[in-house]
């Protein structure tokens, strides 16, 4: 009796818990409300099966419990039965993967207009490169990196002079345009990982790595690092700030080419 | 629709009986012991000691994680140590271990009715360099810079590098010998298992009259034998790099502004090769437990397994589909995006066989005579606790909806619910309905009791409310959760409830080794079949079975191991070797 008690109250705990607790994610500030809606069919589906088979367990233990002079049948298979339920098991399977596998091709296919940023991660900060006026980045190199070029752009590229260089400081992206992050690291594994963006991907020395998404709200967001980067991996924090085109143009005003800042050092040093 | 056989048919002695090794001395008897059932308990009791030391360092997480900045000793550093080796002894030196070392080497010559392992000397190696590498992972918690804190995946760069606890230390090198000592450790013992399923059964029992016990350690050991080897590569190439600053894993990378000499190598193999072990090693913790759980199940509720052929080929399935899902931990990785889609329909299909599995476990309850043992209760703990962290791994394995949920909390509570809780609360129902075998005596009821509910009630609110935190964002390898957006102060509430919880559970296994100890003295005398069960350990002339296990003559097998009320019977059971025909047989041929 107890224990058939208790399995129902883990089902309606679970179910409360779900839909009353406070805990649940933060509000979305993407496109991709596309993977809120498969994760909620998903909890519905999951949710359906998780409670039917222990109120089934909760019955079977109460009706089936021994009591003296009981005697279990005696049916080693039921092939009808078995049947059925893998059947309706793959029917299941196939409502969760089918849309989980049509929003993953919109995640992986970036759209042409996508404005490339790129991220580049080393222990433990973030710094960023938005292309300059001609729209392309220049190539890079880790071998390149030093003081002066943090980031490793080939100085020879033509397409870098004029790259926005952001040395760990706080990215702006203007809302409604997408973007392609172009996530690099020059140390060992980061993951770009902002919770109101609901994307997220690691980042790998030795190779440039993407995600897309295109803000929907303006805000300060925070980005974590979302890989084991070593000790210092929890306080890896950055910042994204979703501008108004406005004030977007603005901020982009203030920045610093690739140009500028490697050159000679006494025309800098007024800053 | 099923076959009728007699059952009472029973083909030749295939192979003649071979002379056992017989100790000479205490020494030979007790230590270094060639006998299966000694090197089961030297198996258990080390698993056993190296897990209590997991279960402290899970307890020094939750200080930190429940109540931060309250203890200064718990710096980063250490919090990391904490975390690698607290994960990397459970899955391997725990898990791994219990299951295929402890359970495997205890039951499978028992259950297949066999003398001992195929090889026992080869066995009894398999164990002391079992031990050889557990000694080698501790030794690191006292060398120069502690233990490795790479995180249990050890994932290159970062393991093998200064901002890394024990990267350019020993703590790294001591784990990567440890791992590489106890995958040829296992290879002796796991060969032996093998063999010994297929080559060392009795007359009469065929495949398909092996228990599922059997079935699960047996498709455990052989994923083993063949993901291993992924491990022992990585292990050897890392280790490689990091003594001799070769550069598999390792591509040009700038440490602190410094380039260091390396360049070229592949931060992501490293991952392929992990996981492709990593994966399989999933089901080796799980298939045992999957097999255990059953025959659990059919004994409590004095019934036969609902649907035996099923059961078998699901196992035998999901052995099979689980090495080719292994980049689903993988989806954020960088690797190519197109494998995305492979890898999320092999794993929502993995879900099949393993649903099947979970039906046929309650379908074995329907119309069953349920006794509410001890091990019966485990068994429907570990049905409500893996059936939870099974959903959960639908969203995890479906790639899109793992984007947001990857290496946040929610993957923490989903593997601990699946691979953590579920098989630990079978090893514990395992232990109540095998002790009586291997001592001779039952633990303490009372005590049991104690033990099943606060475990199974306190680690379920521990890691159901856990995924929440995952889900708002909350990521995973934090030591500090301070200065965070995502954690609301109701957030870090929720954590420190969790800590206590953490800290009334690991008690209760505190209660359990009491039990465990106190019982080989003071339990009840069970007698030779105190579950009144029909597999062939409970059988024995002797309990606990003495060296050679079966006395004189080997049993013979003249029925399936599922032969409970059957209709006409006189009692509710009929044990494999009891021979004649209760009315046409149905058991499955």
């Amino acid at each position: 009796m107890a224990v058939a008690l208790v399995l129902v109250l883990i089902v309606v705990g679970s179910v409360l818990f779900h839909f009353l607790s406070p805990w649940w994610w933060t509000p979305i500030a993407s496109n991709w409300d596309y993977i809120d809606n498969t994760i909620i069919i998903t909890f519905w589906i999951t949710g359906v099966v998780f409670a039917a088979v222990v109120l089934f367990m909760a019955y079977c233990v109460f009706r089936f419990r021994h009591r003296e002079g009981n005697q279990a049948a005696y049916e080693p298979e039921n092939r009808r039965l078995e049947s059925w339920l893998t059947v309706v098991t793959a029917v299941g399977v196939t409502a969760l993967l089918v849309p989980g596998l049509f929003v993953w091709s919109r995640f992986v296919n970036v759209p042409s207009d996508a404005t490339e940023v790129e991220v580049v991660g080393q222990q433990w900060q973030w710094s960023f490169r938005l292309p300059g006026k001609d729209g392309k980045l220049g190539t890079s190199d880790t071998r390149d990196v030093n003081a002066e070029n943090p980031l490793g752009v080939i100085a020879a590229d033509a397409n870098g002079q004029d790259d926005v260089v952001v040395e760990a400081a706080d990215l702006h992206l203007p809302v409604g345009k997408p973007v392609k992050m172009l996530l690099r690291s020059i140390d060992v594994l980061h993951d770009f990982y902002v919770p109101e963006f609901r994307a997220k991907m690691d980042m790998i020395p030795g190779s440039v790595t993407y995600f897309w998404f295109t803000p929907t709200k303006t805000g300060t967001f925070q980005v974590l690092c979302a890989e084991l980067c070593g000790q210092g991996h929890p306080m890896m924090h950055g910042v994204v700030m979703v501008d108004t085109q406005e004030d977007y143009l603005a901020w982009l005003g203030q920045q610093q080419t690739f140009a500028q800042l490697s050159a000679p050092q006494q025309m800098g040093s007024a800053e | 629709m099923v076959d009728i056989t007699p059952a009472d048919a029973v083909p030749p002695a295939e192979v003649a009986e071979m002379e056992l090794y017989h100790p000479h001395s205490w020494w030979t008897k007790y230590v270094f012991s060639q006998d299966a059932k000694v090197i089961a308990i030297q198996y258990s009791a080390t698993a056993t000691a190296i897990g209590m030391v997991a279960l402290v360092l899970s307890w020094l997480m939750r200080l930190q994680l429940g109540f931060p900045g309250t203890f200064d000793f718990i710096t980063p550093e250490a919090y990391y140590q904490f975390i690698t080796m607290h994960g990397m002894i459970m899955v391997i030196y725990l898990l791994t271990a219990l299951f295929l070392g402890g359970f495997g080497n205890y039951l499978i010559p028992l259950m297949v009715g066999a003398r001992d392992m195929v090889f026992p000397y080869v066995n009894m190696l398999s164990y002391w360099i079992y031990l050889l590498a557990v000694l080698v992972l501790v030794s690191s918690f006292f060398a120069p810079g502690g233990p490795t804190g790479a995180g249990w995946t050890l994932y290159p760069p970062q393991a093998i590098m200064t901002g890394t606890p024990g990267g350019q230390d020993w703590g790294i090198i001591l784990m990567l010998v440890s791992l590489i000592l106890f995958i040829i450790g296992f290879t002796m013992g796991g060969l032996n298992y093998v063999v010994t399923v297929l080559q060392g059964r009795t007359r009469g029992m065929t495949l398909m009259r092996l228990p599922l016990t059997v079935w699960g350690i047996f498709t455990a050991t052989v994923m083993a034998l063949l993901a291993f080897p992924a491990l022992f590569v990585a292990c050897v190439m890392m280790l490689l790099d990091r003594a001799l600053g070769t550069s598999f894993f390792m591509p040009a990378i700038v440490e602190m502004g410094e380039q260091l000499q390396h360049g070229g190598g592949s931060p992501i193999l490293f991952q392929h090769l992990f996981w492709f072990f990593g994966h399989p090693e999933v089901y080796i913790v799980a298939l045992p437990a999957f097999g255990i759980v059953s025959d659990l199940i059919s004994t409590h509720a004095r019934k036969n397994i609902f649907g035996y052929r099923m059961m078998v080929w699901a196992i035998v399935g999901i052995g099979a589909l689980s090495f080719v899902v292994w980049a689903h931990h993988m989806y954020v990785s960088g690797m190519h995006p197109y494998f995305g889609f492979f890898f999320a329909t092999t794993t929502l299909i993995i879900a099949v066989p393993t649903a099947i599995k979970v039906y046929n476990w309650v379908l074995t309850l329907w119309r069953g005579d349920i006794h509410l043992t001890i091990p019966m209760l485990f068994a429907l703990a570990f049905i409500v606790t893996f059936v939870n962290g099974g959903l959960t791994g639908l969203f995890l394995g479906n790639v899109v909806v793992d984007v947001p949920l990857s290496d946040t909390m929610f993957v923490v509570a989903h593997f601990h619910m699946v691979m953590g809780v579920a098989p630990i609360i079978v090893i514990f129902g395992a232990i109540y309905h095998w002790y009586p075998k291997v001592t001779g005596r039952m633990l303490n009821e009372t005590l049991g009791r104690f033990h099943f509910w606060v475990t199974f009630l306190g680690a379920y609110l521990i890691f159901f409310p856990m995924h929440y935190l995952g889900l708002m964002g909350v990521p995973r390898r934090y030591n500090e959760l301070t200065d965070m957006t995502v954690m609301t102060e109701s957030a870090h509430h929720l954590n420190s409830f969790i800590s206590i919880m953490a800290f009334i559970v690991g008690f209760a296994q505190i209660v359990f080794l009491f039990n465990l100890i106190w019982s080989i003295r003071h339990g009840r005398e069970a007698g030779g079949n105190p579950w009144r069960a029909t597999t062939l350990e409970w059988q024995t002339a002797e309990t606990p079975p003495g060296h050679g296990n079966f006395g004189k003559d080997l049993p013979i097998v003249y029925r399936w191991a599922y032969d409970y009320s059957v209709p006409g019977a006189k009692e509710d059971f009929i044990p494999q070797n009891v021979p004649g025909s209760f009315g046409p047989s149905r058991e499955p041929a």
